[in-house]
């Protein structure tokens, strides 16, 4: 079986030399890079590079800027990852309901948001958002609601992105809630109804213990997915007003490639790195699914 | 509940959540017909009063948007190729042949999915710059040319072939090559169409590296190129909604073509081994 061995490695081989030297590699570079102050300075010049262990992240913790960046990054996460897994769910629900028609119709059309390129749709919704010509402050004005300067208000500004978020992203879970809905034997209904269980009933007791393994992992997905923001306050913001919409990516984004601050920017990298990981950690934790399905 | 008012209301919510997720498309459309300034008077117009393809013109014309589109679509076509390639033979290999450190080597690829691509970026960009490959499609496609969910969508597909195919092959004195090329990837051809398209999509909409790495206006993509434009042309909202058609459309019409891989990789991926 000599032979196998040889051709297993070779098969295998592109791709791992890739994954290891365009990604393991840097990864373990830019733990060394957070060590350093590489700046403008060291890009010209590197013999004035200096290690200086973990001062980048002991600045960090003192710099206003990325407390700032990680709590609007938590606000979107923590009201963003909810409601976009709500309207998933919503629709998922929805969807697999025994009298919706046209049910792959629907389906397609819910999820055509999720393909379609974010800095694309959001120039549509920045101009949705517009404060006098947006059509979202046009039909809240028909309800007697008074227009919101959505994007130019510190307060409005992060709803607002949310809000993009949800629409632009609820039609993925939704796709894979529904799969599990689907999953979920008729049979089982059948005898809760037969015990008279009216149909909140049965999602309560029913429907949603059974989706609670989807649904973790869902969430983490979505939640790992929303700690990334960087392209929607990029393009609808540009981090304002008042850096109210700049998140931990963002942040890194102009200390690394716009003050050329790359060690800084490499630990901001990792704190954020080490933010998803412990939050994650934390929800497998809580999940303490008998069957394991998640884990 | 009365039966015929649950088939009003949860198709009503159903429309509802349609009209509202294709709304902002189909006014992009719309608006991008409209000639400068007609979209910013009130009431916000819906459908173009005269319609026009002034802002297409300039966009392909002035603004230089065909040289964009050709970078985005040459970097996705060059990703999915390589990447389908790669992952193909990696998922397979990982699947049904037998090499030392395999299973080793494969829990730790699915431990580096939780590491965010993020982090590697700063460090890539210093290493590809001695390299000369900042400003290349080279250097764009670089950190796409395979993916770890790429291995595991094949190695989930790839293991349902069964063993005795193989071996039989490999009876008959064919070489492990050949019983790649002639038994295993006909096999997998549903599986290569959808990482096809993931790849496509993927590198199509993606912002932050090429961002990062295409510096030079020339070599812009869709993305990085509208991103740009919309920060000068802040006001030109009908040209933008006609770029947001351009950089949108395409993709829209790959997904429908090809909607049922598209779904079954969805799933695929989301079984988490």
């Amino acid at each position: 079986m000599r032979k196998t061995q040889l051709v297993g490695w070779a098969l295998a081989a592109p791709a791992l030399v890739v994954i290891a030297v365009f990604f393991a590699l840097p990864v373990a570079a830019g733990l060394l890079l957070s060590l350093t102050d590489f700046d403008l300075y060291a890009l010209a010049d590197l013999s004035t590079l200096r290690f200086v262990g973990l001062q980048n992240y002991a600045r960090l913790l003192q710099t206003p800027l990325f407390w700032q960046a990680l709590g609007n990054t938590f606000y979107f996460v923590v009201v963003g990852v909810p409601v976009s897994i709500g309207l998933s769910l919503g629709a998922a629900l929805l969807l697999n309901a025994r009298v919706a028609k046209w049910q792959p119709l629907f389906r397609t059309a819910l999820f055509a948001p999720v393909v379609t390129t974010v800095v694309a749709v959001a120039v549509i919704w920045r101009y949705l958002l517009h404060t006098r010509y947006g059509l979202i402050n046009q039909g809240l004005e028909s309800i007697g609601v008074g227009p919101v300067d959505w994007l130019g208000n510190p307060h409005w500004a992060m709803p607002a992105i949310i809000l993009f978020a949800a629409w632009k992203n609820f039609g993925y879970n939704m796709v894979i809630l529904l799969a599990a809905l689907q999953a979920v034997p008729r049979e089982l209904y059948e005898s809760a109804r037969v015990d008279g269980a009216r149909p909140l009933r049965q999602l309560v007791d029913l429907t949603l213990p059974m989706l609670t393994p989807t649904l973790v992992m869902v969430g983490i997905m979505t939640i790992t997915g929303y700690f990334q923001l960087f392209a929607e306050p990029y393009v609808m913001t540009q981090g304002g007003p008042l850096r109210s919409t700049v998140s931990v990516l963002y942040f890194m984004y102009e200390e690394g490639f716009r003050w050329w601050n790359l060690g800084n920017a490499s630990a901001v990298a990792f704190a954020l790195f080490v933010v998803i990981f412990a939050v994650s950690w934390v929800l497998l934790r809580f999940d303490r699914d008998p069957t394991g399905a998640t884990a | 509940m009365n039966a015929r008012w649950a088939v009003w209301v949860v198709n009503g919510l159903l429309a509802g959540l349609a009209f509202v997720s294709l709304f902002p498309l189909l006014w992009m459309l719309s608006v991008s017909f409209m000639p400068a300034g007609a979209s910013s008077t009130l009431p916000t117009p819906i459908f173009p009063s005269t319609v026009t393809l002034d802002n297409y013109r300039q966009l392909f014309g002035s603004i230089g948007m065909g040289r964009y589109f050709m970078n985005s679509l040459a970097l996705a076509l060059l990703s999915s190729a390589i990447s389908v390639s790669f992952n193909v033979m990696a998922g397979y290999a990982f699947a049904k042949l037998r090499f030392r450190g395999r299973d080793a080597i494969f829990k730790t690829l699915l431990g580096a999915l939780v590491i965010p691509g993020q982090v590697a970026m700063l460090p890539l960009f210093l290493m590809l710059k001695p390299l000369g490959l900042i400003n290349s499609y080279a250097g764009a496609v670089v950190p796409m040319m395979a993916s770890v969910f790429g291995i595991f969508l094949v190695r989930q597909f790839a293991r349902g072939i069964p063993d005795d195919l193989l071996e039989a092959a490999r009876i008959d004195g064919a070489s492990e090559w050949r019983i790649f090329l002639t038994i295993v990837v006909p096999l997998l051809a549903p599986v290569l169409a959808t990482l096809a398209i993931f790849s496509f999509l993927g590198s199509w909409n993606d912002f932050m590296w090429p961002l990062i790495v295409l510096t030079d206006d020339s070599l812009h993509t869709l993305p990085v190129a509208l991103a740009g434009l919309s920060r000068e042309h802040v006001q030109d909202n009908e040209l933008m909604m006609a770029g947001s058609v351009v950089t949108i459309l395409p993709v829209l019409l790959v997904f429908l073509a090809l909607q049922r891989h598209y779904m079954d990789g969805l799933m695929a991926g989301s079984v988490k081994g």
